[in-house]
Parts: structure tokens; C-alpha cells; sequence
């Protein structure tokens, strides 16, 4: 029997030192921080633009950009924040890191394959990003890239979109290696319903990011092909269709939602019951709510397209199953309560992020209602209503999941501890200005503002002002939480700081190469609390 | 689970896939002549199913694979068939 690696991961023993020892491991702890870090320089890069877009909104007219920059900057701020941030997001990261240590295993499946798509989610994000630089400028479309104004522009668009594709690869190859992880590298005795929930989730994250993909993988080929052989598939002046595109688009776009949102769900299904010392309540029911989320998730994309002139017959259908896909999310939410339930609660910086993801994911969950509902949509369709929702749900949700994974695993991953009360000062921030940024733009939405425009008229002034304000209280929060994290080392962690049941909190701070001494032997369920 | 056991197929078998596929390619090329109306995508759709199913079956092997590949396959199948019918609700209808 080979001998047991027992010195950490962050240790570097092999043939390369430095930098270079990082890119070429294949340890999957390490390609975690790696997808980390990539994903921190473009979270903050689409950081900065959203908040470009907030000075230029902060008074109507224009004030110190062009419209057309304006337009450019939405789009590479949505370019960035999808596809290089949200929908890698969790999986990658916490996906990566966590993942094999949950499950007891020593690495994931196929560890090469794992380091190729992190070099083809730069190679992609690259080629999305040289679409600013090169050609005849940024492209202007939104990062929905719309047929027929995508296929008209003379803007940059064929490198975002080719970007997009790549990107798209990485996805899938993440998604292979974590449903054949799962099947085959889970300790023994473990069985499927003994698996923690983080786990579950990102199994049906892995099927949809499998299966979903590679619909938007061809259609964006399409745009690069109508583009330079104006082959008529979307354009109607070449014969095409521009709502085939659209539903090609959301046929990928709408499971998309969910390859973000399903992780961090199963993120804070792994914090609540630590920091309330408690059994997750319903433990089958949130396991298979993600089954059911992933599944019910793939038919409910036309609610993106009630206004588009699709038949009527097809906008009552997808409104009825938009709202069976709220059943699923719902269990989730009141299984999260009731374990918080009577539980020993302690208020630590994870347990708080988890809290403000349940109460933000609330009310974006919640206005998606009034989005699924016929009627009510084309009251609200391209408003800024759409934005706040969607921002509740992805910056809301995804984000503030981060967030709560990067405290709850940072000893984990690096040995050290925080500051905890700087930690609770950038949640204050983040919570506060989270919420000043995006509500006024319901109400303002509701009152008429549409979505992507650089001018607005008066009454709208107060909406875009608190909203601009809330932008840089974020800002802070943003900025605290990341000096509190990165700047200094803490003190030592201890191997389970939070109490924590699943198989990661039996192992170092931070964990040896192969993760466990000897493989552990599951006999019981994953969240057994006295 | 280790799974040991090898499977070699007969060329022949590869030479009447091979034969098959190119049967159905030139039915698909055949068939766009003839004006079948909405009838037209779900022949082709038909067509394309019956050429994914050899291809699957004999060249990737799904025919010596573990029941559980099946399962997905079917699974996957049943995913993609009700999109195609959802999208449809759309073009039919509209």
C-alpha cells in the first residue's frame, strides 16, 4: 500500500516551486482556490463597472459617459458577472474544495480533466474579454445577445459569444466530473440518502450543467455562423427567426439560474444545522427538492418570453410550470427554518450570511411570482423591476452564499481564522447597502423605469439616487469583508472550529494532499447532532 | 465496482451500422422534398432519433455498458423529447 501524504495542500513538495506548482496541480483543493481567485479579479471587475453604471444613473441625462459606452458597459458587466462568475460560482469553488472531502474521497474523479477546465474557463473568460480591445469595439448587446440586433452590430460580438462557448465547455467537463465523483468515489457506506446535502446539490447541478450546456454551446455558434455566412437561423431579413433564438437562449439560460442558485442552497443547508447544532430538518425532502429544482427547472424557460409573440397556448403553459418550480424552492426554505427551530443557535459570521441569503432569496423569490404570472409580467417586463428580482436571486442569493461559504470553509482552507467582528461589520455593510441598491429599483420598476436605459425621466431621480448610494455602501461591505479575509493571517484554526458533523471537520486545518488518512466508513446519517 | 469484462465486436456488425446510417442519411435528404407540412420536423426528428439509437447502441457501446448508463440515457431522452414538445406548443400554435 503506497504511503499516506500527511503535510498540507498549501505546502508545495513537488517537482515545481512558486506559481507554477499551482498551475500544474491537479489537487483539487488547489484548483478550488484557483477558480477563487480568477473569480475574485472578475467579481471585482464587474464590481467596478456596475458601479460606473450607478455614477452615470445618479442624475438624468448624461453625465460622464456616451450612451453607447453605456451600453457597452452593461453588457461586458453581465458578460462578466454570468459567465465568469455565477455560473462557475459555488460549484467551482466550494464545489471543488469541498466536494471530494464530503464525500470521503481523496480527489475527484478525473483530477487532469479538472485542471483543463480551469485553464479553459481562463482561456474563455479571455477570449470573452479581448471582445473590448479587439474588433470594432465592445459589443453592445446585453449578455442575453439577442437575435436580430446580435447579428446586426457591428461590435465585437463573435468574441464574447466565442468566449461564452469555451466557457460553456469548462461547465460541462466541471458537471461530467462530479456526477461520475459521486457515483463512484463516495466513502464507504455511504449511500445516497447518508450524503451530505452540498453533495446532493451539486449532483443536480452537474446534470444540468451536462445537459443544459451544450443547447447554448450551438446556438451561440449559430450567431458566429449567421454572422459570417449569413445563414438565415435568427435574422428575419435572412429568413430566421428571432424567437427560436430566444428559446434556444433560455432553453440553456433558465437551468443556468439553477446551476447558480442549487449550489448555494446546498451551502447553507450545510451552515444552518452546524450553527444551530441541529439535524437538517427533512433531509430527503431538500435532497430531492434539488433533483426536482434541477428537473422542473429545464421546462419553465419561455417565462423570459411572455412578451416576445410567442402562442398564447405556450405563455399559460410555462406560467403554470414556472409555478411548480417555486414548490421545490419552498421546501428548501421552510426545511431551513424548522431546523432552525428550537436549535442551540450561535450568531457567527457564516450563520449570518446564511440568514441574509434566506431573507434576500425570500424577497427575490417571492417577486419572481409576479414575473411568472402573465398578467403581472407585461406590467413589469424590461423594467427595472426585472433587475432588482434578479439581483435578489443571484447577488442576493448566489453572492451572499459565497459569502457564507468563503467564512465557513475559510479554516478550513487555509488554517487561519478571522476577525469575526470585522466580519459581522462587512455583513452590516453588504446587507444594508445590498438592500438600498436594489429595492428602490423595484419600485421604480413598477412605476415605469425600463431596464438598460442610460436616461430616465424625473420622477425616477429618487429610485436611482438611493440606489447609487446603496451601490457604494456595498462597495465598503465588499471592500471590508475582502481586508478582513486576505490582508493578514489570523489565528491558527482548529481542525472544526463550528462544531461542523460532515467529514471535512475531521480532518487538518488545512487538510493533507489526499485528504484523508484512511478513507473513512460511513455508518450513519451526515447531520447527527446530540 | 470494476467492470472487467471485453467486448469485441464483429466488423460486420460496424459494416451494417455503417450501412444503415447511410440508408437513413439519404432517407433524410429524400423525405425534404416532399411537403409534409408540420409533419416535417418530427420526421426528421424521427430520423435522427433512429441514428442516434445505432450510434449509441454499437459504437458507444451502450449495448455492453452497466444498466445505469441506459437509465440516464432514457432519462436524458425524456428531457430533451419534452423540450422539443413544450417548444412546440409555441410554433404550432402560434
Amino acid at each position: 500500500m503506497a504511503e499516506t501524504i500527511t503535510h498540507s495542500y498549501l505546502e508545495n513538495t513537488g517537482r515545481y516551486k512558486g506559481i507554477l506548482a499551482w498551475l500544474t496541480s491537479t489537487d483539487h483543493k488547489r484548483i478550488g482556490l484557483m477558480y477563487m481567485y480568477a473569480m475574485m479579479v472578475f467579481f471585482i471587475v464587474g464590481v467596478l463597472l456596475g458601479e460606473l453604471m450607478r455614477l452615470e444613473l445618479f442624475r438624468p441625462g448624461q453625465q460622464f459617459y456616451s450612451a453607447q459606452t453605456y451600453n457597452g458597459i452593461f453588457t461586458i458587466h453581465g458578460i462578466i458577472m454570468i459567465f465568469t462568475v455565477v455560473i462557475p460560482g459555488l460549484a467551482a469553488v466550494f464545489g471543488n474544495f469541498c466536494m471530494p472531502l464530503l464525500i470521503g474521497a481523496r480527489d475527484v474523479a478525473f483530477p487532469r480533466l479538472n485542471l483543463f477546465s480551469w485553464y479553459l474557463y481562463i482561456l474563455g473568460a479571455a477570449i470573452a474579454l479581448s471582445s473590448q480591445f479587439l474588433g470594432n469595439g465592445p459589443p453592445d448587446t446585453g449578455w442575453t445577445f439577442y437575435a436580430p440586433y446580435s447579428i446586426q452590430t457591428h461590435t465585437n460580438v463573435v468574441a464574447a459569444v466565442f468566449g461564452a462557448f469555451v466557457l460553456g465547455f469548462s461547465s460541462i467537463l466541471t458537471g461530467l466530473n462530479f456526477i461520475v465523483t459521486i457515483h463512484r468515489l463516495r466513502a464507504a457506506g455511504m449511500t445516497f440518502f447518508r450524503m451530505p446535502l452540498f453533495p446532493w446539490s451539486l449532483y443536480a447541478t452537474a446534470w444540468i450543467q451536462v445537459l443544459a450546456t451544450p443547447i447554448v454551446g450551438i446556438t451561440l455558434l449559430m450567431v458566429i455562423a449567421e454572422r459570417w455566412l449569413r445563414i438565415g437561423f435568427f435574422d428575419p431579413s435572412l429568413g430566421g427567426d428571432p424567437i427560436l433564438y430566444q428559446h434556444l437562449f433560455w432553453i440553456y439560460s433558465h437551468p443556468a439560474v439553477y446551476i447558480m442558485i442549487l449550489p448555494a442552497m446546498g451551502v447553507i443547508t450545510e451552515i444552518i444545522p452546524t450553527f444551530a447544532q441541529r439535524r437538517v430538518f427533512g433531509y430527503k425532502a431538500i435532497a430531492l427538492s434539488s433533483l426536482a429544482i434541477a428537473l422542473v427547472g429545464y421546462f419553465v424557460w419561455a417565462h423570459h418570453m411572455y412578451t416576445s409573440g410567442m402562442s398564447i397556448t405556450a405563455r399559460w403553459v410555462f406560467s403554470l410550470l414556472t409555478f411548480l418550480v417555486a414548490v421545490p424552492s419552498a421546501i428548501k426554505v421552510f426545511n431551513w427554518v424548522t431546523t432552525m427551530y428550537k436549535g442551540s443557535i450561535s450568531v457567527k459570521p457564516p450563520f449570518l450570511f446564511a440568514l441574509g441569503f434566506i431573507f434576500l432569496f425570500m424577497i427575490g423569490g417571492l417577486t419572481g411570482l409576479s414575473l411568472g404570472s402573465l398578467a403581472t409580467d407585461i406590467h413589469v417586463h424590461d423594467t427595472s423591476y426585472v433587475v432588482a428580482h434578479f439581483h435578489y436571486i443571484i447577488f442576493g442569493g448566489v453572492g451572499f452564499a459565497f459569502f457564507a461559504a468563503l467564512h465557513y470553509w475559510y479554516p478550513k482552507m487555509y488554517g487561519r481564522m478571522y476577525n469575526f467582528r470585522r466580519a459581522n461589520i462587512a455583513f452590516g455593510f453588504l446587507f444594508v447597502g445590498f438592500n438600498l441598491l436594489y429595492f428602490p429599483q423595484f419600485v421604480i420598476g413598477i412605476m415605469g423605469m425600463p431596464r438598460r436605459y442610460f436616461d430616465y425621466l424625473p420622477q425616477f431621480t429618487l429610485g436611482h439616487q438611493l440606489s447609487t448610494i446603496g451601490g457604494f455602501i456595498l462597495l465598503i461591505g465588499i471592500i471590508i469583508m475582502l481586508v478582513n479575509l486576505f490582508s493578514k493571517k489570523g489565528v491558527k484554526a482548529p481542525d472544526n472550529p463550528w462544531g461542523g458533523k460532515t467529514l471535512e471537520w475531521t480532518i487538518p486545518s488545512p487538510p493533507p494532499v489526499e485528504n484523508f488518512d484512511e478513507l473513512p466508513v460511513i455508518t450513519g446519517e451526515p447531520y447527527y447532532f446530540e | 465496482m470494476t467492470h472487467t469484462e471485453s467486448h469485441i465486436t464483429d466488423y460486420r456488425v460496424y459494416g451494417w451500422v455503417l450501412l444503415a446510417l447511410l440508408v437513413l442519411t439519404t432517407i433524410t435528404i429524400t423525405v425534404t422534398w416532399i411537403d409534409l407540412s408540420a409533419l416535417t420536423v418530427l420526421v426528421a426528428l424521427i430520423i435522427a432519433s433512429v441514428k442516434s439509437f445505432i450510434v449509441l447502441r454499437y459504437f458507444m457501446h451502450l449495448k455492453f455498458e452497466s444498466r445505469l448508463f441506459t437509465v440516464f440515457f432514457v432519462m436524458v431522452l425524456g428531457i430533451y423529447l419534452l423540450v422539443i414538445v413544450l417548444t412546440f406548443f409555441d410554433y404550432l400554435l402560434r
